[in-house]
């Protein structure tokens, strides 16, 4: 074993052996999954006991002589650092958990993760099947946070997950993505790109060992992860018995602050957040109202969005979008002919205040 | 005896000479035709015979042998039936063998003796002048479509008998006059119809006046195909050289009825056509409905339902203005100067952007920026969201008239003209980026937009270039001789956008 090898994976035996275990009893977890939480709390002997089943000496026979070494070599080749949760530089936050992941494997970094995450990281969760609307404003607060400097947390799923992610790094913010298998292949296939891009500027983290199948159960362990490493946990879309959902309830056990962004009432994708609201959530209507509730008097101003410098024409016509008027009406309202109206919308983009989704349809940029 | 008569056979869309040898002499009576004939060819042995015989002609008995030369070009279809049937009654002596080397004969034949329509008597005429024949008989249907043709004589006969009666000396019928009543129908669609759509109705003038080509995007029922349909009123009308090369290729495509094509066509195939029914082929080769929009507008209803293979074998027509096809040793090449109007949903529903109907997720949409996306939409320089005109909007008199905004297309295509001069380019939309670079101006103000849309990441390189080329048109619409800063924003408004990625990432 090479020295560098042994600096980077900061993991102690039985930690190995625990992640080792789960990965192999991967498939015995995925039919107890809705029990997933008290199973993980067990010890590994009991976990064994309760899963494995009729291979349970068998599982215990290969348990007791795994290849520590060998795994730390696993690490390694596969590109990820390590660090378990007997190890001083094991994040703080993750030790609230009654059964804190026993080793988190990191791609970008462990120092690098413990900076993102040293001051206040948002988690920015939802639906996979995100209409637009969600898409947009986890895009635009994953910019507003990324510019205010505040570490973005996020599942790298389809939908909010990565429109959140893609919002940090198009205002080259910090962004962490925790995944539910190993953190060297990038699920969902989609995801290649944030795969790829994430660690060049903040790191991507997981409980699993390298080369570990993604299993259904992976998702829920993963959100407790999410949940526990951020200081807030913001809904953006969700179905009423989804997994931001169950996110946004852990965070709230562990005394994080959770806030949840409002939706179309017409919506099933609102009903997640709306019932967060109604049990005491933070409103969320921008990335302003995130940094207001972690920061309370505090937060950072994001850049001062100047409606004042506007024209009274693009003035208008800025409110009658945000009215949500279509382009002809709009135009009519802020008293300009079609060219000017246009070429109006076309200046408010340019400079931010608007934004242009699918069918060509603006939106105020949040 | 041996008697020869000129005819045409068609390749693609030009004419080749074929010489019609037919030599009779005495032995077991057998009739056949040689020189690389297909089944057509093959089987007008038949229609001849009884055609001469009904017409009240007698067929001679003896070994007949018909020869098409040269006989390595392979010929096709019927056309050649008058041109073997007078000249075998050349070679019987029915009619004078005098005089029939300054005539070219075109045109099928029925077993009555009637000559039949025959698709493409336009190109056989030009190929008569062209071989130096004084005179062409053509069925009298194609007569003023032949007639089209300067310094050639057209006879316009309906029967092989009156075609013999020409060739012995009889004077040639008069030319029948145009079949049709009112000219042009097209032209009755006006912009006019049109109520609200302000911003679609500014794109087609803008892609009108510039050649570009265009995408509209929009829910199902909100007029898209009713704008498109519009946008050949508002183009210049065609030269005489164009309206001919129109006709030309819409009369070898057995698609035109008449006389001259003065509209500039627009066609509008349905999403099922095959590659080769777009771009053109087919055995003979045919043109497709890429080289019917020649000099005019081909439009792409519902264009994500299109084939892939389809869409992309308009990367050539649209590349390079012509398609070649290759069969067997040869090429041909038809025209395909058109301009592409596409139309499509915003998303698989329909209804995105529209209001919270829409049921499409991320995947979806993805999916179907994919189906979009490629060579095609590389090609569109205008994007424009088709919404359903509000009430008020419904009642409201016209915006504008097609006469005033052909006006304004005309007066905006001769500043291109002048500015474009020495250079391959004839308008906005046929620019590339050397021309672009040497030709466009823009003022500072208009500068500075377009390098903060770039900034921004709202434009790609390839966009930032679309864009500048159709900012140049609307200030050539306005009469302005450097781009101004309203111009450049406006073609920003209106410029191609690639759905999902600029909504998520920029």
């Amino acid at each position: 074993m090479t020295g560098r090898t042994a600096r980077d994976v900061r993991a102690c035996p039985d930690c190995l052996r625990r992640t080792w275990l789960l990965g192999r009893l991967a498939g015995h977890l995925d039919p107890v999954r809705d029990r997933i939480d008290p199973l993980l709390e067990l010890g590994d002997d009991e976990l064994i006991a309760a899963v494995a089943g009729a291979r349970v000496d068998e599982v215990a026979g290969e348990y007791r002589t795994v290849d520590v070494a060998a795994a730390r070599g696993h690490c390694a080749e596969a590109g990820l650092e390590a660090v378990c949760r007997c190890h001083p530089s094991y994040p703080d936050r993750l030790r609230d958990l009654v059964a804190p992941p026993a080793v988190l494997h990191v791609v970008g970094g462990v120092d690098r993760l413990a900076e993102l995450i040293a001051s206040e990281p948002v988690a920015v969760v939802g639906a996979r099947q995100a209409s637009p609307y969600g898409l947009e404003i986890a895009a635009g607060l994953g910019r507003g946070l990324g510019c205010a400097g505040v570490t973005v947390i996020s599942g790298m799923a389809r939908g909010i997950d990565s429109a959140a992610h893609r919002g940090v790094l198009g205002v080259e913010g910090e962004t962490v993505a925790v995944l539910a298998g190993g953190a060297e292949r990038a699920y969902p296939a989609s995801a290649r790109g944030l795969h790829r891009r994430i660690p060049q500027r903040g790191a991507l983290v997981s409980e699993l060992g390298p080369g570990t199948a993604t299993r259904r159960w992976m998702f829920l362990a993963r959100n407790r992860i999410i949940a526990a490493l951020s200081a807030m946990t913001v809904v953006v879309q969700g179905r009423a018995a989804s997994g931001a959902l169950v996110t946004a309830r852990r965070a709230g056990e562990l005394g994080r602050l959770v806030g949840a962004v409002p939706g179309p009432v017409t919506s099933r994708l609102s009903a997640g957040p709306h019932e967060l609201l109604r049990g005491g959530a933070q409103l969320v209507q921008g990335a302003q109202d995130v940094l207001d509730g972690l920061f309370g008097a505090d937060a950072p101003a994001l850049p001062d969005r100047r409606r004042a410098a506007l024209s009274p024409q693009l003035s208008a016509l800025l409110e009658a979008i945000a009215d949500g008027h279509e382009v002809s009406a709009a135009c009519a309202r802020a008293g300009l002919d079609v060219d000017s109206g246009l070429a109006g919308l076309a200046s408010l983009e340019l400079g931010g205040w608007l934004r242009r989704g699918p069918g060509g349809r603006f939106s105020v940029a949040v | 005896m041996l008697a020869y008569v000129t005819t045409f056979a068609i390749d693609g869309v030009q004419p080749r000479q074929v010489w019609v040898e037919v030599d009779i002499r005495s032995g077991l009576p057998t009739f056949t035709i040689v020189g690389l004939g297909d089944t057509a060819v093959r089987e007008s042995r038949d229609r001849i015979r009884a055609a001469i015989l009904n017409s009240g002609f007698k067929f001679p008995d003896g070994r007949i042998t018909a020869n098409l030369a040269p006989a390595s070009l392979r010929k096709a279809g019927p056309g050649f039936d008058a041109a073997v049937a007078l000249a075998l009654l050349a070679a019987s002596g029915e009619v004078p063998r005098d005089g029939l080397d300054r005539y070219a004969v075109f045109g099928e034949l029925s077993l009555g003796g009637e000559l039949r329509d025959s698709p493409g008597a336009l190109a056989v005429a030009e190929g008569a002048r062209r071989a130096g024949c004084a005179r062409l008989i053509v069925p009298s249907q194609r007569a003023r479509e032949a007639a089209l043709v300067e310094h050639l004589e057209i006879v316009a006969v309906s029967s092989l008998r009156a075609a013999a009666a020409v060739l012995s000396g009889g004077e040639p019928p008069p030319l029948p006059a145009s079949r049709r009543a009112t000219p042009r129908p097209r032209e009755a669609m006006d912009l006019a119809d049109v109520r609200g759509q302000d911003a679609p109705l500014r794109a087609l003038q803008i892609a009108a006046a510039g050649g570009h080509n265009l995408l509209m995007e929009g829910a199902p029922g909100t007029g898209k195909t009713m704008l498109a349909r519009r946008l050949p009123s508002i183009l210049p009308g065609l030269e005489r050289a164009e309206a001919i090369e129109v006709t030309r290729i819409h009369s070898v495509a057995g698609v035109h009825a008449d006389g001259l094509i003065e509209a500039r066509p627009f066609r509008a195939p349905h999403h099922t056509i095959t590659a080769s029914g777009l771009a053109g082929g087919g055995s003979p080769p045919r043109p497709g409905e890429a080289s019917l929009a020649h000099l005019g507008v081909l439009f792409l209803d519902e264009l994500s339902e299109f084939q892939r293979p389809a869409l992309d074998a308009l990367r050539q027509p649209l590349e390079d203005g012509s398609v070649t096809i290759v069969r067997g040793q040869r090429a041909l090449r038809f025209p395909t100067r058109f301009m592409l109007v596409g139309a499509t949903n915003p998303c698989p529903c329909g209804f995105a952007g529209v209001d919270e109907r829409c049921t499409c997720g991320e995947a979806d949409l993805r999916r179907h920026q994919r189906r979009l996306s490629g060579p095609l939409l590389d090609r569109m320089d205008l994007l424009v969201d088709v919404r359903r005109p509000a009430d008020d909007e419904l009642r409201a008199p016209p915006r504008c008239t097609s006469a005033a905004a052909l006006a304004r297309v005309v007066a905006a295509r001769e500043r291109q003209l002048r500015r474009l001069e020495g250079t391959a380019a004839r308008c906005n939309g046929e620019m590339d980026v050397g021309t672009v670079r040497a030709c466009v101006r823009l003022d500072a103000r208009a500068e500075a937009e377009l390098g903060r849309a770039y900034a921004v990441g709202l434009l790609s390189a390839r966009g930032r270039h679309r864009v500048v080329r159709v900012a140049r048109t609307i200030a050539d619409l306005e009469g302005h001789d450097r781009v101004r800063q309203e111009d450049m924003l406006l073609a920003l408004s209106l410029r191609q956008r690639s759905g999902v990625e600029a909504m998520v990432l920029s």
